[in-house]
């Protein structure tokens, strides 16, 4: 199974405390709790968006640690969904089918949009369903 | 010419015409007027000339409170702004660079936003002080194109390189770089024949101030 | 797939699900610098667009842009950046040779004129057409002809975008750039020695999902990859900002992940995504491997002054320069010194004293 977390190989002191992209992050997830808490609202925090230092990302991971969800999904390469120790605030990673991180987000919500099952899906499921019915009762 | 082209040829030819156009320029007239000489003072020393003159070279740095009562707006925007020059010079990292390149010295560099705070600082006192040489009616009447240049030539160095640091207007940064080199080619090329010289002249005049009187045994 | 298809149909016809596609869509959006809140959008769009075809054509160039494309990991090349687009002529990617591979291009330009999408990698030399043929078409000719009927031109690579390495000094086979020679069309330029390999297919993918080309900077760059520095998006920029300055490549600073900049770091001037989207599938990039960046994505960066010079360095020796105007003008000094002096020496000589008559003789 890939793993979330990113071990990039890095020089002994490198990084440590002195760039600072840990606490920002970790303050504007609290913003975006709030604000789920209070209006409903989510957030989705591109991690690849942003110029972290070497072993910040892993720093900011090992700080949100996990929580009582774990889930996979397997669609175009897997997915590993986490929730944090702090509910609402996940981790999502994506892979393609070579096990290469695709994406990295912090999504902060009740329930990643992706672990929903789609309406598209649903309807072909049920035309599927209704199809292996048929078959077995003819 | 391409904006690497300019670039190259700022950093390198043209640096080293202004560097020779500089130096040159220094040197002759420093030598020129150390050759004018003293007049021979017949009169017994009281003091050492030696000790009186360097004390002076100091000891004038400080303004006297008369003069700072009567032009204070001089004495701090003259001192805001020669401070902050040098600071800015002297102390952003990438002019220690090209110190220790061409001097072999190396010293540490200040932090950036306080080099950037100095510019700014800098360039509104340089801003101040040619309002106030404009409205000013005296200054206005002492001043000629010379001084005007020499404020000029002071100040683009600051500007340009306050906007190629931010890397703003529309040019490409390394033009703006380029730009701000040749500012600084263009200032050290004016330096020797106009009033800027004063930034090696006031040691002469202070030392020979200084000097008489200490020969003579009193403070200057 | 056919041509007519949505790219919606295609993927469902592959038997990608809903969500399959909605975390491709997700990893696209991260692909094209866009903010995830732009997912639905981009799934709506995506859902609708037909795959356009793509002609490619590598002129005189190393291979690297490709190379660096095929390693694209975000949603894989071969798996999907080339299922939604008709990759219709491709010389060193391609199964067909020889005259079916250059048939193949002409197909394509008949069959899509005016609407297919020209990727161009490699400069083209104009010293002497011979200097680079495909098929015995000169890259010249070959570059204006399939640019007449193309709807937009993304030059890959330095060498198409600015001219690059060929175009270096003393640039033998008059290397020039795409822009240098087509006028009259839309260029995307994306630069890099090579590109960030999920910019190019970032690009790409902008032109499919939003059919348009993306906002471009000065230098025809797709801002949303090439809108900031290196400088400014570099996590070492704090130790700029403290004056704290690796020196050598194995001192105490280059240990400690100090500032690169006195090494030659060409990070201030050039305008390139590595500080973000990093290299290898989001591993590193240069800077964080200890290495100053070289500015691959600017014009010109061969000619630079050197890799390991900073751009506020002299490029000659100013030293020697320096001694030897010091030497001179303390000659000249001492010349013109003693000259003022012998003028002031008879000067006095040939002073003659007023007397009380002479100043009578006067009224």
């Amino acid at each position: 199974m890939p793993c979330v977390t990113d071990t990039a190989s890095l020089p002994a002191g490198a990084g440590e405390n002195l760039t600072h992209n840990v606490q920002p992050l970790l303050h504007e997830i609290r913003h975006a709790l709030a604000k789920l808490l209070e209006d409903g609202d989510g957030t989705v925090i591109d991690l690849r968006s942003l110029p972290l230092a070497p072993g910040e990302e892993q720093k900011l991971l090992d700080e949100l640690d996990q929580g009582e969800v774990t889930a996979q999904i397997q669609a175009l390469g897997p997915t590993e969904i986490i929730e944090t120790r702090y509910p609402g605030v996940w981790v999502v990673v994506h892979f393609n089918n070579d096990n290469e991180v695709v994406g990295k987000f912090i999504e902060v919500c009740h329930i990643p949009a992706l672990l929903c099952s789609q309406q598209e899906d649903i309807r072909e499921g049920l035309e599927r369903l209704s199809h292996h019915l048929l078959e077995a009762t003819t | 010419m391409t904006e690497t082209e300019l670039l190259l040829w700022v950093r390198g030819p043209a640096l080293q015409v202004a560097t020779v156009i500089f130096l040159v320029g220094v040197a002759v007239r420093f030598i020129e007027i150390l050759m004018l000489g003293r007049q021979k003072d017949l009169a017994e020393a009281r003091g050492s000339a030696l000790a009186g003159g360097l004390r002076t070279i100091v000891t004038r740095s400080v303004p006297d409170r008369g003069t700072i009562q009567r032009s204070t707006f001089n004495v701090v925007a003259g001192y805001v702004f020669h401070v902050g020059f040098f600071v800015v010079l002297l102390f952003f990292a990438p002019h220690i660079l090209l110190f220790h390149e061409v001097l072999g010295l190396n010293w540490p560099a200040l932090p950036t936003p306080v080099i950037d705070a100095t510019t700014v600082v800098t360039i509104i006192a340089l801003l101040a002080v040619l309002v106030h040489r404009v409205l000013h009616p005296v200054m206005r009447f002492l001043s000629r194109f010379q001084d005007y240049l020499a404020w000029l030539v002071t100040i683009l160095p600051l500007v340009t390189g306050y906007l190629a640091f931010h890397r703003v207007g529309v040019a490409p940064p390394p033009t703006l770089i380029a730009i701000h080199i040749l500012s600084v080619e263009l200032l050290m090329v004016v330096f020797p024949f106009t009033k800027l010289m004063h930034a090696v002249t006031l040691f002469m005049a202070r030392y020979y101030n200084g000097a008489i009187a200490g020969y003579k045994g009193v403070k200057s | 797939m056919s041509k007519d298809e949505t790219l919606g149909e295609a993927l469902r016809q592959q038997g990608i699900s809903r969500r399959g596609f909605l975390k491709f869509c997700a990893a696209t959006a991260s692909m094209m610098a866009l903010p995830p809140s732009m997912v639905p959008a981009i799934a709506a769009a995506l859902e609708k667009a037909r795959r356009p075809s793509v002609i490619w054509l590598s002129f005189q160039e190393c291979t690297g842009c490709t190379e660096s494309l095929t390693r694209s990991h975000s949603p894989t090349v071969e798996g999907l950046i080339f299922d939604v687009i008709s990759l219709d002529y491709h010389h060193t990617l391609q199964a067909a040779s020889g005259t079916a591979a250059e048939a193949a291009r002409e197909t394509a330009i008949e069959e899509n004129y005016g609407k297919y999408l020209l990727i161009v990698d490699g400069s083209i030399p104009t010293a002497n057409p011979g200097y680079s043929t495909i098929a015995g078409v000169s890259n010249v000719d070959m570059l204006k002809e399939v640019a007449k009927g193309a709807a937009a031109i993304v030059a890959v690579g330095s060498c198409a975008a600015f001219g690059g390495i060929p175009h270096a000094h003393p640039n033998p086979t008059g290397a020039v750039s795409v822009s240098d020679l087509v006028k009259d069309k839309p260029i995307i330029n994306v630069p890099g020695c090579p590109p960030i390999p999920v910019v190019i297919s970032g690009v790409l993918l902008h032109y499919l999902t939003f059919g348009a080309i993306p906002e471009l900077d000065s230098l025809s760059r797709p801002k949303a990859y090439y809108g900031q520095s290196i400088h400014d998006r570099c996590y070492r920029r704090p130790f700029y900002d403290k004056g704290l300055f690796a020196e050598g490549f194995d001192d105490e600073g280059a240990k400690k992940g100090w500032c690169l900049y006195k090494l030659g770091c060409k990070g201030p001037t050039t305008y390139n995504a590595c500080a973000t989207t990093k290299w290898n599938a989001g591993t590193s990039f240069p800077i964080e491997s200890g290495h100053p960046c070289l500015g691959c994505s600017e014009p010109d960066f061969w000619d630079g002054g050197g890799f390991y010079k900073a751009l506020s360095m002299p490029t000659e020796d100013i030293s020697r320069t320096a001694v030897y105007a010091i030497g001179a003008g303390a000659a000249a000094g001492v010349a013109l010194g003693a000259l003022n002096r012998a003028k002031k020496a008879k000067a006095t000589k040939a002073h003659e004293k007023v007397t009380i008559n002479d100043l009578e003789k006067g009224n």
